[in-house]
């Protein structure tokens, strides 16, 4: 009996982090999908010179509870049709292997389920890619014409654009020699450079392999409400929607974090080796006591109370985050007891690593979302062309120059921001490719189009 | 290293558990469901549908998926080139290590060339 208790302290002991990372991303994740919507929704309203959601709380900030609630109590409805049970399973795939994926993400050096895992990056890969049974299978289940549609538009999307996101990765990982998401943002602290800026268009064809990948506008064919209706989705309802939708977001997420430990330096503060840039550490909190100062100076201007209390509230909530930011800074400057600046240096890392990370998965999801709100749906033969006629042959390539730019900086000892001198000219060399590709991709319509001169109306 | 994937396994089960406790949850909330013919049918813009929906699609979706294992096998044997290829580029060997990956490689371009005139790739 003795035994058995030390067994379960000892496995308590050694694996309570992942257990409660796990919980927490289980437990927070719904929500922050359902914040980054009304964000999403924010920002097309705002584009758009509307207001968005404004009913629900203080500027419609409840919305996220509100809907949540709604779709919870929603009639549950399956087609006489279907195929019961992988209509149910469909969408528990879906989410699942969005969910599971997001075990090997590092955010912030403390913070990640699956620390020790060697396969880091192809873990998070595979397992995201797992994603699309679960919308083959409900477009297949749905037993509908658009559902069939949208899932096979959707399966055949993905693996096009699989390859050239994975010879993207392959650039990136040239640098880093590794494939631990830890190493990697490491590896990207040694060289004192992100690999986004060693090598730009494995970075420009991941960016857009990923916003194919996630069926995000302008590639969101499967479910173009024009032509499919919800495609793959139409059938589902409630609450089994809702997890198809939290999938997709949850994938967002992951491309995103894919994209910023492997292109933009994970946890790293900009320029992390630069030590007269220290500064940038009270940037953050500075800024948001700035922000947290200018709704104290609102305030008074509010028509209703209510408004008041928000704009309060928000600049405490400001206050408070600003505050929790500045401690370890704070802590880390000379005239602090080194032995206290030693204690606070996890925390340091933990925290402002937390921030930047999460700063840098959020600008990537605000460029998603300004491309949605900004360019037109592509037509499915345009998308496919673009994966398998432009940035198939483009990632290859750039594969070769970086691999040669790579020797050529090592027999000039080029090291950290030197080797740029290698892979600028290597990237330039990329994109005149590029370019020249695009001009015989424009050249071959021309011909198809009979030879003449291209219709503007079209 | 096995054990590494423990935890894993334990954020697996976790993740499983949060789908079949909110459906469940859902199914004990929500009012039942007193839906009743043309309701329950697939939706097809208002009208009843017209056959099965399980039948013959266009045969580009098979072609796709005959190219993507082609070339999805061949990122996999790059990736771990990649890891090792900063080592043997340090050692000087980088050389050796570029031709004789893209002796594989140039093999698959081939391959993607005839793709190409064949029009293969083309979708239209």
């Amino acid at each position: 009996m003795q035994g058995l208790t030390q067994a379960t302290l000892e496995f308590v002991n050694q694996y309570w982090a992942p257990l409660v990372c796990g919980l927490a991303i289980v437990a927070v994740l719904p929500l922050i999908v359902g914040y980054v919507v009304l964000v999403e929704r924010k920002l097309m309203a705002d584009m758009q010179a509307r207001l968005g959601p404004m009913r629900v709380g203080p500027h419609g900030l409840l919305q996220p509870i509100a809907d949540a609630v709604k779709l919870l109590i929603k009639e549950d409805i399956i087609p006489d049709d279907a195929d019961k049970l992988v209509f149910w399973l469909a969408p528990v795939l879906s989410v699942g292997a969005a969910l599971l994926a997001m075990a090997g993400l590092a955010i912030g050096p403390a913070f990640q389920i699956a620390k020790d895992i060697n396969i880091g990056i192809l873990f998070v890969v595979g397992v995201s890619a797992l994603g699309i049974f679960g919308i083959v299978l409900g477009g297949w289940a749905s037993n509908s014409h658009y559902s069939l549609m949208g899932a096979l538009r959707s399966s055949a999307q993905l693996v096009s654009y699989e390859t050239a996101a994975g010879m993207a990765l392959v650039c990136g990982l040239l640098f880093a020699g590794t494939l631990n998401m830890t190493s990697i943002v490491q590896a990207q602290h040694e060289q004192g450079m992100w690999f986004g800026l060693l090598a730009p268009v494995a970075f420009f064809v991941y960016l857009v392999a990923s916003i194919a990948e996630t069926n995000r506008a302008p590639f969101d064919l499967p479910e173009a409400e024009s032509e499919l209706v919800a495609g793959y989705m139409t059938e589902f309802s409630g609450f089994r929607w809702s997890l198809y939708f939290l999938a997709e977001y949850t994938n967002m997420i992951v491309v995103a974090s894919v994209a910023t430990t492997l292109f933009l330096g994970g946890w790293l503060r900009p320029f992390p080796r630069t030590h007269w840039l220290d500064f940038i550490d009270f940037l953050p909190p500075l800024l948001l006591v700035a922000i947290g100062v200018y709704c104290l100076m609102r305030t008074p201007k509010q028509p209703a109370r209510v408004q008041q209390l928000f704009m309060l509230a928000v600049a405490g909530l400001c206050f408070t985050v600003a505050v929790v930011l500045a401690a370890p800074v704070l802590l880390r400057t000379p005239f602090v007891n080194p032995l206290l600046a030693s204690a606070a240096k996890p925390f340091y890392e933990g925290i402002h690593g937390g921030f930047w990370f999460i700063f840098k998965v959020s600008a990537y999801l605000y460029f998603f979302m300004w491309l949605r709100f900004t360019i037109p749906r592509y037509r499915f033969d345009q998308l496919m062309r673009l994966g398998w006629h432009f940035l198939i042959p483009l990632s290859i390539i750039n594969v070769l120059l970086i691999g040669i730019a790579m020797i050529a900086g090592s027999y000039l000892h080029l090291e950290g921001g030197w080797l740029l001198l290698a892979t600028i000219p290597a990237s330039i060399i990329a994109l005149i490719v590029a370019l020249f590709i695009l001009a015989m991709e424009q050249k071959s319509e021309r011909q198809q189009a009979g030879g003449a001169a291209p219709d503007p109306y079209a | 290293m096995p054990g590494a994937y423990l935890p894993v396994l334990i954020y697996a089960a976790l993740v499983m558990a949060f789908p079949a406790v909110t459906l469940i949850l859902a199914k004990l909330i929500r009012p039942d469901s007193t839906s009743y013919g043309a309701k329950l049918k697939p939706y097809e813009c208002g009208i009843a549908p017209e056959g099965h929906a399980r039948g013959r699609y266009s045969v580009r979706f098979y072609i796709i998926a005959m190219l993507f294992v082609v070339f999805d096998v061949e990122t996999m044997f790059l990736i771990p080139w990649a890891i090792l290829y900063r080592g043997w580029v340090m050692a000087h060997l980088g050389l050796f290590a570029l031709v004789s990956m893209f002796v594989f490689l140039g093999i698959l371009l081939i391959g993607y060339v005839w793709l190409y005139k064949k029009g293969a790739l083309e979708w239209a």
